[in-house]
C-alpha cells in the first residue's frame, strides 16, 4: 500500500512536471544566455526573431559574439520558412516577446503598426545610406531595411553559349523569346531546355504570383505616378500572359505537370544543367553555386514593355527590422543598440556582408562575394533603372493565392477563358481584397 | 478498496484536470471570447460585437467548404465503416494469419496525416501526370484522393474496434439462431449487426468528427486547390486566420460555428445509433 501510494505520487509529479515544462519558455534554445558570473548590471535584452532561415547559424554566432563583448543577452529565434507571421502572432502574445521582429513592407507593417516603434531620429535610422530603405507609418519610422536583394533570370552562360548565344543577344521580351523557342525547337539536339520547371507547388509559386507579378504592377504603378492602389487596373496583364506564356512553354516539363513541382525541382533542373533559364533571386546563389562562378549571371524579367531595354533587375526588400514599442524601455534602448553594432562594427559587417551575403544598405556595405549580386550590379553601373519591389502593396496572402490558382490552372490548358479568370482573380481580387483587408 | 479510491482521487484526478482546464477549457473560452474581437495578437485584443459573425456568414467560400466538407464527411463515412466492417468479419474467420493481416491492416494508422498527405500526393500525380493532368486541377480528383487517403489510413483503425465487437458476441446465441435455421445473411443481420450496435455507434462518430476536422491530410495533398474549392472547413479557418490582415476575429467566429456544426451532427448521429442499440 505504501509502495502505491509513492508510486501515485510520483506519478502526479511526473505530470505536473511535464506541464510546468510543457508550458515554459524554451525560446532560450541557441546559446544565448548572458555569460556566467557577469558581474554587469542588467541592460536589458534583445529577443530578435528572424526571417531568413538561411541565415539562422550566423545569426545564432553573432549574437553570442555580441553576448561575449558587452554582456547583454541576445536570444535569436528562427521561423520556418513560410511561417514568419503565425510564429510573430503567437510570440507577441507572451510576456517575453520579440524585442527586434521583421514586416515585409506595407501590408506587413498594417497588422503590426501599433507594436512598431518610432525609429526616427535613432542612430540606426541617421546611418541609412538612403532614406527611402525606411518603411514610414505616416511620419513614423516604422522600420529599416537591412538587407537588399534582387531578382531576374539566373542564367547559365556556358548553355547558352552552346545554344550560340551570349546575353547581349538578349535585351528585350523579343529577344528572350526568340532564344528560348529557338532552344525549345531545338530541345534533344542541345540536350536541355530553355526554362526551368515553373513549379506551382507551395515551395515554388511565389516565384510567379508574386515575383513576376510584380512586374505588371510595376509598369501600372510607374504609368499612374503611384506607389500603391485600392484598385488595380491590370494595364500589363497581357504582358503578363506573354512571359508565363514564355516560361511554361519552353520549360522542363509539361505546362500540365507544373502544379505538383517544387522549389527543389527547379534548382535542380538549373544545377544538374537541364535549363539554361531560372527565375529567381541572389539569395539562391549558395543552391545554385555548383554551376560555377563564371557560368552565372542574371537577366532582367523583359515583359514586352516599350523601352525595356533600359530596364534593370529587380531590385528591394522585404525585411525590414521593427522594434517592439511594447517592450519595456531599457529592452527596446538595448535593441537598437544591437543593430546599430550590427551594421557598424567591423564583426557585424562582416557576418552580415560575407557569412550571410547581404547587401546592407549602410555606408559599411562590404563588396559582396555573391556572384549574382555583382552581376545585377552590372546593370546599375550600366545606368540601366532598377525595378523596385511593389509587391509588398499587394494587398493579401488571399490575393497571391487567388492570382496563383489562376495561373496553374490556366497553364494546365491554356484558353482565353482561362487567362479571364487570371485576370479577374488579379483586378476584382486586388479590389475584394483592398476592401477586406481592415 | 472504494475507499481508498475515494480518498486518493485528488491524486490520479487533479493533474489531468489541470491539464484538461489549462489545455482545453481556457483556450476555448477564450477563442469564445476572441470571435467577437479584432486582435492581431491573443492578448490584446479590441471587442467589436458580431461583426466577425457577420463576415464569416457572408463568405460564400466557407459556405463551398461547409458543402465539401458535408459530402466528404458521409461518403468517408460510409466506405470506411462498410470496409472496416468487412476486413473485421473476414478476420475474425478461423484462418490462419489473421494476427498478420491484422496488424498490416493497421499499420497506416501510425503514420501521420501530413506525411501520408505527401506521399499519396507523389503517388496520385505519379498516375494522373500519365493523363496530362494533376490533382490540383479538379476538385473531384483532390475529393476522391481523400476518400482514397483516410479510408486507408483509418479502415484498420475501425477494423480493430469490429474486431472486439465481433469477439464478443455471445457464442450460443450464434449457435441458436444457426439451431433455428438462420442463413449467413439472416445471422448477419438479424444477430451480429444488433449485438455490435455499440462497436458501430463509436467507429461512425469517430468516422463522422474525424471526417469534418480533417486538416493536415487536407493541407498536404491538394491545399485547397484548385482555387479553394477543395478546401475544408478546417483549413478555410485556418486560411482566413493567416490569409488577410485584421482577420484573425473572422477565422476564429468561423471556428466557434465550426464548433457548433460538428458538436450538433455528431450528437444527432450518437442520438440515432444509440437507440437501435439493444441489451445483450
Amino acid at each position: 500500500m505504501k509502495r502505491k501510494k509513492v508510486l501515485s505520487a510520483l506519478l502526479a509529479v511526473t505530470m505536473i512536471a511535464g506541464l510546468a515544462t510543457g508550458c515554459g519558455n524554451d525560446s532560450s534554445s541557441s546559446g544565448s544566455s548572458a555569460s556566467s558570473g557577469s558581474t554587469q548590471e542588467a541592460k536589458g535584452k534583445v529577443y530578435y526573431l528572424n526571417f531568413k532561415p538561411e541565415a539562422d547559424e550566423y545569426w545564432q554566432d553573432l549574437a553570442e559574439t555580441y553576448t561575449e563583448e558587452t554582456g547583454v543577452p541576445v536570444t535569436v529565434l528562427t521561423a520556418a520558412s513560410g511561417e514568419y507571421e503565425k510564429t510573430l502572432k503567437s510570440e507577441m502574445a507572451k510576456t517575453d516577446a520579440p524585442t527586434l521582429f521583421q514586416v515585409n513592407g506595407p501590408v506587413g507593417l498594417a497588422s503590426w503598426k501599433d507594436y512598431c516603434y518610432d525609429l526616427t531620429g535613432t542612430d540606426i535610422a541617421n546611418e541609412l545610406s538612403d532614406e527611402s530603405f525606411a518603411l514610414k507609418d505616416g511620419d513614423k519610422t516604422a522600420g529599416i531595411a537591412y538587407v537588399i536583394e534582387n531578382y531576374g533570370i539566373i542564367y547559365n552562360k556556358s548553355l547558352l553559349e552552346k545554344a550560340g548565344y551570349t546575353a547581349d543577344d538578349i535585351t528585350d521580351f523579343d529577344s528572350l523569346k526568340a532564344v528560348a523557342e529557338d532552344i525549345t525547337a531545338r530541345k534533344d539536339e542541345l540536350g536541355f531546355s530553355a526554362f526551368t520547371s515553373a513549379g506551382m507547388d507551395g515551395s515554388s509559386d511565389w516565384r510567379f504570383k508574386t515575383h513576376l507579378a510584380n512586374l505588371p504592377i510595376y509598369y501600372e504603378y510607374k504609368d499612374e505616378g503611384i506607389n500603391n492602389t485600392d484598385a488595380i487596373k491590370g494595364t500589363y496583364l497581357d504582358n503578363y500572359r506573354q512571359i508565363w506564356d514564355l516560361y511554361i512553354n519552353n520549360a522542363t516539363c509539361a505546362p500540365t505537370e507544373i502544379s505538383t513541382k517544387t522549389a527543389d525541382d527547379a534548382t535542380a533542373d538549373f544545377v544538374t544543367e537541364e535549363a539554361v533559364f531560372y527565375q529567381n533571386g541572389t539569395w539562391e546563389y549558395n543552391n545554385i553555386a555548383d554551376v560555377g562562378d563564371e557560368n552565372l549571371g542574371i537577366l532582367p524579367i523583359y515583359i514586352g514593355v516599350d523601352g525595356e531595354e533600359n530596364q534593370g533587375v529587380c531590385t528591394g526588400t522585404e525585411n525590414y527590422w521593427c522594434v517592439n514599442a511594447k517592450a519595456s524601455e531599457e529592452d527596446i534602448q538595448a535593441t537598437l543598440d544591437f543593430m546599430y553594432w550590427c551594421v557598424t562594427s567591423d564583426e557585424g559587417v562582416e557576418a552580415m556582408c560575407r557569412d550571410m551575403g547581404f547587401v546592407i544598405p549602410f555606408p559599411s556595405n562590404l563588396e559582396s562575394e555573391n556572384t549574382l549580386v555583382n552581376e545585377a550590379n552590372k546593370y546599375l553601373d550600366e545606368g540601366k533603372t532598377p525595378v523596385t519591389w511593389v509587391f509588398s502593396t499587394m494587398p493579401s496572402e488571399e490575393w497571391k493565392n487567388g492570382v496563383g490558382s489562376a495561373l496553374t490552372a490556366y497553364a494546365a490548358d491554356q484558353t482565353d477563358e482561362n487567362w479571364e479568370k487570371v485576370v479577374t482573380a488579379f483586378v476584382d481580387g486586388w479590389a475584394t481584397e483592398a476592401a477586406a483587408a481592415k | 478498496m472504494e475507499k481508498a479510491i475515494r480518498r486518493y482521487m485528488p491524486i490520479f484526478v487533479l493533474p489531468t484536470f489541470f491539464a484538461f482546464i489549462l489545455g482545453f477549457i481556457i483556450p476555448f473560452l477564450m477563442g469564445i471570447w476572441l470571435s467577437f474581437c479584432d486582435f492581431t495578437t491573443v492578448t490584446d485584443a479590441k471587442f467589436v460585437g458580431i461583426s466577425n459573425y457577420i463576415e464569416a456568414f457572408k463568405d460564400t467560400v466557407f459556405q463551398h467548404s461547409f458543402w465539401y466538407t458535408l459530402l466528404f464527411a458521409v461518403v468517408s463515412l460510409i466506405v470506411i465503416n462498410i470496409f472496416a466492417f468487412a476486413l473485421a468479419l473476414a478476420l475474425t474467420q478461423k484462418m490462419r494469419g489473421t494476427n498478420i493481416f491484422r496488424t498490416i491492416f493497421f499499420m497506416p494508422n501510425l503514420i501521420g496525416g501530413i506525411v501520408l498527405g505527401y506521399i499519396w500526393q507523389l503517388i496520385f500525380n505519379g498516375i494522373l501526370s500519365h493523363y496530362q493532368t494533376a490533382l490540383g486541377l479538379n476538385e473531384w480528383y483532390g475529393f476522391w484522393g481523400m476518400i482514397i487517403l483516410v479510408s486507408w489510413q483509418q479502415i484498420g483503425y475501425m477494423m480493430i474496434i469490429y474486431i472486439a465487437g465481433l469477439q464478443s458476441i455471445p457464442e450460443d446465441v450464434m449457435e441458436a439462431a444457426q439451431i433455428d435455421g438462420a442463413s449467413g445473411i439472416q445471422r448477419l443481420f438479424r444477430v451480429t449487426i444488433p449485438m455490435m450496435m455499440p462497436s458501430i455507434t463509436i467507429c461512425m462518430f469517430l468516422s463522422i468528427t474525424n471526417g469534418f476536422k480533417l486538416f493536415d491530410q487536407n493541407l498536404s495533398l491538394t491545399a485547397g486547390e484548385p482555387s479553394k474549392m477543395s478546401e475544408m472547413m478546417a483549413l478555410n479557418i485556418f486560411n482566413t486566420f493567416y490569409g488577410r490582415t485584421g482577420w484573425e476575429g473572422v477565422g476564429q467566429a468561423k471556428a466557434v460555428i465550426f464548433f457548433v456544426i460538428v458538436v450538433a451532427i455528431g450528437m444527432i448521429q450518437l442520438r440515432a445509433t444509440r437507440s437501435r442499440e439493444v441489451q445483450q
